[in-house]
């Protein structure tokens, strides 16, 4: 499965020209080209309602756009949904186990994969608890290290942190940043929060309201690892209000 | 990632001891039924008169009689016994039936289209109104006793079952494509565990709907031996009042043991990752 990353010559995740036009006629995106490469963190930025969760939808192949084409490594992308998806009657560790079981991993394999994973995300001593008795933040943990059992080399986050509280997000933002720079994938994240946008990312996408299209790019220039206070420096205040105003444009 | 910034949540813990516990848990339900054996005592002795006593026996008379008179109980637990087994091999096939169907609803919407509006047809027709005609195609012995068992409890099995088969959520869903999960993996890893607390939901209530279904297919399908809906005929018939009152109790203990021992399993099989919102028995 690694010749198929190969293919790709100019990034990890290209889209190129993607139209996609529901059934109903409702159109949702409109000729959307950008490649994220190994090693960047893209963020798209748009109102709710955008298309930006259908983007990734069509990366991943849960949806075929209506035109352009998508190239990715579908066997090994991380993707987190919005909900972290748990499956309620299984452990923590049986969740992360998942995707290596309905993969035909062998089982100290998946063990081990399991374990690093967990490990990695903080939730050591939490193996054998059910959904049901984690926090929110400790569930969209679980998600993330579901995922990353799959060592993926492109990483899709669909607005992961919208449902946790303000502290809990600058952590797991803060965590999501040392997994990108540990890890190295590819990101492409989704998100209408202009701060966890620039503070996350290498690149801003700003999307337009239906039918989606990207009307602006930035590029942030702050070093890695960044720190929370980043948040209060003048510059990235500065680069904030100028997303904040292409995104006010993108509404009307 | 490092940091672990909040703790689970958890049951809380209880300051109470486990005598308080049980206290709480049996006296309420315990002070209620010492109230209504005293009230059931008034009306006996009290409102009727002697002549009249036949309606409601005393329960000390009823437990004498019915329970600790040797021909009566063996009786009675005989009678017990075969509609137990009635009840339990009604219930077996119905839930063979249902969760097959279930299963074949769940897996295509154009079956679920076309069995659906006849399940709910079947659920309509009043037993009364089909015994009859059970009667003509089964005979009148323990066939058709199950057969009206099958007819009465199959109906929740069926919606239930299906329900939970399709309570899965979407993500979850989306999950198991993204990694091309076949129908029979998303069936066993998903839906069906998903299924389970609405599995036993059905279930519980099919069981106790099984007791009753072998008591009212006793009470018309006589031949062979008698069970609890024979026996309440002859008692009613004969006006023993207290071998009647004892059928009757034991008749509702057999659908409170049925209904608890499915909660008990539900325990087993859900409890540690499901709050089921439920009667406690």
């Amino acid at each position: 499965m690694g010749p198929t990353n190969q293919v790709l010559t100019d990034g990890s995740l290209a889209f190129d020209g993607i139209d996609m036009v529901f059934p109903d006629g409702t159109e949702a995106l409109r000729d959307i080209s950008f490649t994220v490469n190994k090693g960047e963190f893209v963020t798209v930025v748009g109102p709710s309602g955008c298309g930006k969760s259908t983007l990734l939808k069509i990366a991943s192949g849960l949806l075929e756009p209506t035109g352009g084409s998508v190239s990715v490594d579908r066997d090994h992308l991380g993707y987190v949904f919005q909900d972290a998806t748990l499956l309620q009657w299984r452990t923590v560790r049986a969740n992360v186990e998942l995707f290596s079981e309905l993969n035909d991993v062998p089982i100290a394999e998946r063990r081990q994969l399991a374990q690093e994973a967990i490990d990695l995300v903080g939730l050591k001593g939490f193996e054998d608890h059910y959904p049901k008795s984690l926090s929110g933040g400790m569930k969209m943990r679980c998600s993330l290290a579901r995922s990353l059992t799959l060592k993926p080399p492109v990483f899709l986050f669909d607005e992961p942190f919208g449902a946790v509280d303000e502290i809990t997000r600058e952590h797991l933002n803060s965590e999501t940043q040392q997994l990108f720079l540990r890890e190295g994938f590819a990101g492409l994240f989704i998100t209408h929060s202009i701060s966890e946008a620039v503070f996350l990312s290498t690149k801003v996408l700003v999307m337009s309201a239906r039918p989606g299209q990207i009307v602006a790019e930035f590029d942030v220039p702050f070093d890695y690892p960044r720190d929370p206070s980043l948040r209060f420096d003048p510059d990235f205040a500065e680069l904030s209000g100028k997303v904040s105003v292409e995104l006010r444009g993108s509404h009307s | 990632m490092t940091t672990t910034d909040e703790t689970p949540t958890g049951t809380p813990a209880t300051g109470m001891s486990r005598a308080e516990q049980l206290a709480r848990a049996t006296l309420p339900p315990l002070t209620l039924g010492l109230t209504l054996i005293g009230f059931w005592y008034y009306v006996s002795y009290i409102v009727l008169e002697d002549k009249r006593r036949f309606l409601l026996r005393p329960i000390h008379q009823v437990i004498k009689v019915g329970f600790l008179d040797a021909d009566n109980r063996t009786e009675e637990l005989l009678a017990l016994w075969s509609s137990t087994r009635i009840a339990l091999i009604g219930l077996s096939i119905a839930i063979s039936i249902g969760f097959t169907l279930a299963i074949l609803m769940s897996q295509a919407k154009i079956v679920e289209k076309a069995i659906f509006p006849y399940m709910v047809t079947l659920q309509a027709i009043p037993i009364l109104a089909v015994v009859p005609l059970i009667s003509f195609w089964f005979g009148t012995g323990a066939t058709s006793r199950v057969v009206v068992c099958v007819m009465i409890s199959l109906f929740p099995i069926i919606v239930n079952t299906l329900f939970g088969l399709q309570s899965a959520e979407q993500g979850a869903h989306d999950l198991f494509t993204l990694h091309h999960a076949s129908r029979m993996t998303r069936l066993r890893k998903l839906m069906f565990p998903a299924a389970l607390p609405a599995i036993f939901a059905g279930l519980r209530i099919s069981a106790g709907l099984s007791v009753i279904g072998a008591i009212v297919g006793d009470f018309f399908f006589g031949k062979g031996d008698a069970g609890i809906g024979q026996l309440l005929r002859r008692h009613a018939s004969r006006l023993n009042g207290e071998e009647l009152l004892a059928s009757v109790i034991l008749s509702s203990l057999l659908g409170v043991v049925v209904f608890g021992f499915f909660g008990w399993i539900q325990k087993r099989a859900t409890g540690r990752w499901h709050d089921t919102i439920s009667a406690e028995v």
